[in-house]
């Protein structure tokens, strides 16, 4: 668990931060990333993600782009600083506690730092979805990547 | 007699029972969306699965055939309060349902290569993919008529019109805007090119009162869950000799009179050669108590306080200078805004903590966004049992918009 109680006020500063001057919504200019599109039936999210794997298969890059609500926003910027410089295994259990923590189970909270803004999100049911838009996908692309 | 809002809010499990949602008692304004229903709409259906159970035309006792009647007096219902005959009103399962009908029984069998179907930029995906579908298999090809200001105008519909146009299918009510479009006279104008001009009714049936003689249109489709009616019910209204002239989308038992092992098959005349299977028999008396209890109320009165509700809430939450309104000058009981500053999706969520349902995105009218200059919207929308305090939690709900994250915490 973490080592200070998140409170309220600080939640909201990292959502607001994140969707204000999100630091990854942009779409690589080069080649050499893995990317996936994704969005919702249920809302107006529709985003693309970017991966670029190094030759020791970490993460070297990750970014984002397209429409998207605060918390969605937020939400797929704060993983993409998180993920920069992990390896799969790594990637896996960060995105697996994510979950964990959206669905109510109990989670390692050790690894989530900024994407702990997001546990009460399970207060607002309908929005659940936007706060894992991005981290669904990027959990794709770590599929795929690894079965090539 | 007065409209009194707060009797019919007592009609209605949904008001009366005290509904909450996140700890608040429920707001809702999702009415474009779908309706709560009366006491009188779920008893009726309740008696049927209870008291009444049994099909329709496949029986030569008792109970089948007070169901057969009871569908025939529903048919009856519905015609008179669209000022339709009988044998022009088909039973569907909802607009989506009566409009893929029009597409694939009369368009389908119609259409050619080159031939044109005319929409606008703001119908509903209901009215748009059966249509891109038909042009897929017939050659066909789609043109919009341009808004004007948002609005369908009779001149836009002139501009638009070629000999080619073989359909020209739009909302009577746009439901992201609500703008009432001007049917009788467009419908001069289709005709006039000899053009078929179907009606989406699903915005406008459960709001104010349909002739459709007056109108001229050739068909009008509508759902009964958004005019207090069950879901799963719903129209297709047609000339009859345009259903005449339209296929089976779907064919099987009820709807054919003899078939050989040849392949060589009779079908019933409209209204029943387009009801194959078993009949939504407690949807159709379901939405027969609907008509009735909207029709003891009055149309023109509903259509009258969803008029003053509209008023009511543009003036107020224009008056908190903090959203932006998309279709303030619209007739129909719609609002569509922003808060400024906040996502829509965002704003949704905020009035949802505050146990008010509301809907943002783009309402299943995705071509609209390029028209309007946004991607997404908030839409508060109305119906008989609306009240005005319910409108004063949804504006003080938006004073709080620049909080929008207090949702989630």
């Amino acid at each position: 668990m973490p080592t200070f109680e998140l409170t309220p006020a600080m939640m909201r500063e990292i959502i607001m931060d994140h969707y204000s001057s999100p630091r990854h919504k942009l779409t690589p200019e080069n080649d050499g990333y893995a990317s996936l599109h994704s969005s919702s039936v249920n809302c107006i999210d529709d985003i693309d993600v970017y991966l670029k794997f190094g030759d020791d298969g970490k993460v070297v890059d990750a970014c984002w782009n397209g429409t998207a609500c605060a918390i969605s926003t937020a939400s797929s910027d704060i993983i993409c600083d998180l993920i920069i410089g992990m390896d799969e295994k790594q990637a896996h259990y960060l995105i697996d506690q994510y979950h964990k923590m959206m669905h109510e189970e109990p989670y390692d909270a050790s690894v989530l730092e900024e994407a702990l803004a997001f546990m009460n999100t399970s207060k607002q049911a309908a929005r659940i979805h936007c706060a894992t838009i991005g981290w669904d996908a990027i959990e794709e692309i770590l599929k795929e990547h690894h079965h090539e | 007699m007065a409209y009194d809002v707060w009797k019919i809010r007592q009609d209605f499990p949904m008001i009366r029972n005290g509904k909450q949602m996140q700890g608040h008692p429920l707001v809702f304004l999702d009415n474009a969306s779908t309706t709560f229903k009366p006491d009188c709409v779920i008893e009726t259906m309740d008696t049927y699965y209870r008291d009444e159970t049994s099909n329709s035309h496949r029986g030569d006792y008792d109970l089948c055939y007070q169901a057969d009647k009871r569908i025939e007096s529903a048919r009856r219902t519905v015609a008179k309060f669209l000022n339709a005959e009988e044998n022009e009103v088909v039973f569907t399962s909802g607009t989506t349902d009566s409009i893929n009908l029009i597409a694939y029984g009369y368009a389908l069998k119609h259409l050619k290569p080159g031939d044109e179907i005319l929409l606008s930029k703001a119908e509903h995906a209901s009215n748009v993919l059966p249509w891109f579908r038909i042009c897929e298999l017939t050659g066909a090809r789609v043109n919009y008529v341009p808004l004007v200001d948002d609005r369908l105008t009779v001149e836009s519909l002139k501009a638009s019109m070629n000999e080619h146009v073989r359909i020209v299918a739009l909302a009577y009510v746009g439901n992201v805007l609500g703008y009432v479009a001007p049917i009788k006279e467009m419908a001069k104008v289709v005709h006039s090119y000899g053009a078929v001009f179907a009606v989406d009714g699903a915005q406008a049936v459960p709001h104010m009162k349909i002739d459709v003689k007056d109108l001229d249109c050739d068909f009008l489709s509508f759902s009964g869950h958004k005019m207090c009616g069950p879901t799963g019910i719903g129209v297709l209204y047609g000339k009859y000799d345009i259903l005449c002239k339209t296929d089976p989308f779907l064919t099987g038992g009820g709807m054919n009179v003899k078939f050989f092992p040849n392949g060589e098959a009779q079908y019933l005349l409209p209204p029943m050669r387009f009801e194959a299977g078993t009949l939504n028999i407690a949807g159709i008396y379901g939405l027969e108590a609907a008509v009735k209890y909207l029709q003891s109320i009055g149309m023109d009165a509903i259509n009258e306080h969803e008029k003053e509700l509209k008023q009511y809430a543009v003036k107020a939450l224009k008056a908190t200078d903090m959203v932006e309104i998309y279709n303030e000058d619209s007739e129909a009981g719609i609002v569509t805004f922003n808060v400024k500053g906040v996502f829509a999706q965002d704003a949704a969520t905020l009035l949802n903590s505050k146990g008010i349902a509301c809907r943002s995105g783009q309402h299943c009218a995705k071509i609209l966004p390029e028209v309007l200059g946004t991607v997404a919207t908030v839409r508060a929308s109305f119906y008989l049992y609306t009240s005005k305090e319910d409108i004063d939690a949804l504006v003080e709900a938006v004073k709080q918009g620049g909080d929008f994250l207090d949702a989630y915490f």
